[in-house]
């Protein structure tokens, strides 16, 4: 049988979600087998290829990359995950939502700075106005809340997946932790 | 025993299944006495029923309007259906309303893991929303010596405002504003630490279902509300 092609990807997210997927630990060697991990912060991989089976994705789209790379994602991934609340609600990151971009930038570069004031222009992607979690704009197959969600949660998941179904948590995951 | 010969049993069904209701009872009273779980939110046992977050709703036969089962009295014949993929839906509109009119960002809240939005969001099997969230600022009041009051997670079911009114007697907290503006209030509007009305009972954070009324110097998850019903009950008893 062919491996499945498995890619994660990090958006706007504090990277809890990746630690989560890691602290799978030695369960991981149990599915390895039948994976082959074609794109991850954890991989040395470049560029995002096609045919992807599964995409874990974590966090929320808060920049024009962001935004960039999901359209890209959604293209090339059969089933696309949302990965812990940043990624289904938009969470923390989307907090800033309930003030003005050019606020948050000027309390966080200008207000607080203590050297090279202003927000930075050049070499970063630029914020959009607001934070949104990934389904407000592309097609989302499968949403696992929890911030993060358990090693556990995602083990099932990957269990669920690689036997074919698609899994039903409504038992097992909640927003929050 | 001259009461009991006044007593009136109606027999009416809930779900398909045949259930007895006495006198003055509630559709969510019966159910809930032959094990038929209807999700509620404002509802608070040993508090007057106000219908205000419609989770309750139910179909009554020959009624073309859905009916709060918990201020609905149980009536004779009655033929009630409390769950229905149509129902279901609603609720789980219901939950999203709610979590996308306030800010509620459970993995930095209070009351995380002890809160009823949360938990009936699991249950409804509401894993993400659908509606855009509308992230409108609301104040949060620390005025208070006590307390915290955050209205970015108040759910307006009103139980702080009739446990202050029918259990304290204080009616500290009121509701002020329409709709989507409505806000509770303590006093007209003052800060909570400067009501003169409040007796620092703690009972409205005792009830409050989310994490909108706390204890002060709580960190994420730590806030776990007592159970307040027996006490309540009690309370109820003395003064009828
Ligand atoms: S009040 Fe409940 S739903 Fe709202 S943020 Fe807190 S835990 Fe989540
Ligand atoms: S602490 Fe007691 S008196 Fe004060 S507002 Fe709450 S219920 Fe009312
Ligand atoms: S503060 Fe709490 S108890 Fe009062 S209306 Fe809001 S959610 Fe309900
Ligand atoms: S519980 Fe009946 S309307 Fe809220």
């Amino acid at each position: 049988m062919d491996k499945a092609r498995i890619a994660t990807l990090w958006l706007d997210g504090c990277s809890g979600c990746h630690m989560s997927l890691l602290d799978i630990d030695e369960r991981l060697l149990d599915i390895a087998s039948a994976i082959e991990l074609v794109f991850s912060p954890l991989v040395d991989n470049k560029e995002f290829p096609e045919n992807v089976d599964l995409t874990l994705v974590e966090g929320a789209l808060a920049n024009e990359e962001d935004i960039e790379k999901i359209k890209m994602v959604r293209a090339r991934t059969k089933l696309l995950v949302a990965l812990g609340d940043c990624a289904v609600t938009g969470n923390v990151p989307a907090m800033r939502n309930n003030f003005v971009l050019a606020d948050v930038l000027h309390r966080g570069y200008v207000d607080n700075a203590t050297a090279n004031c202003g927000p930075p222009v050049h070499e970063v992607p630029q914020l959009e106005p607001k934070v949104i979690p990934l389904h407000e704009l592309v097609a989302v197959d499968l949403f696992v809340p929890g911030c993060p969600p358990s090693a556990d949660l995602i083990f099932f998941v990957l269990s669920e997946v690689l036997a074919g179904r698609i899994p039903d948590l409504s038992t097992r995951s909640h927003f929050g932790n | 025993m001259p009461e009991i010969s006044h007593y009136q049993v109606k027999t009416l069904t809930i779900d398909g299944k045949e259930v007895c209701a006495s006198e003055h009872q509630t559709i969510l009273e019966v159910a809930r006495e032959n094990n038929i779980d209807i999700p509620t939110l404002c509802y608070f046992n040993g508090l007057n029923g106000v219908g205000a977050c419609r989770l309750c709703l139910v179909e009554v036969k020959g009624n073309n309007k859905l009916l709060p089962a918990c201020v609905t009295q149980a009536q004779e014949g009655m033929e009630v259906t409390a769950h229905s993929p149509q129902l279901h839906e609603y609720r789980k509109l219901i939950i999203e309303l709610l979590l996308t009119e306030r800010s509620h960002v459970c993995a930095v809240c209070v009351s995380s893991g002890h809160c009823e939005l949360q938990s009936l969001a699991q249950k409804l099997g509401v894993n993400h929303v659908t509606l855009p969230y509308l992230h409108e600022q609301c104040k949060a009041d620390g005025s208070h010596r006590h307390f915290v009051a955050d209205h970015n997670r108040c759910v307006l079911c009103t139980r702080c405002m009739r446990v202050c009114d029918e259990i304290e007697g204080a009616h500290t907290w009121d509701i002020t504003g329409r709709g989507i503006r409505s806000r509770m209030i303590t006093d007209m509007g003052e800060p909570w630490g400067d009501s003169e009305t409040c007796t620092n009972c703690g009972k409205c954070v005792s009830v409050c279902p989310v994490g909108a009324l706390v204890e002060k110097g709580k960190a994420v998850a730590e806030m776990t509300k007592p159970n307040f019903l027996p006490y309540l009950i009690q309370m109820r008893g003395k003064g009828q």
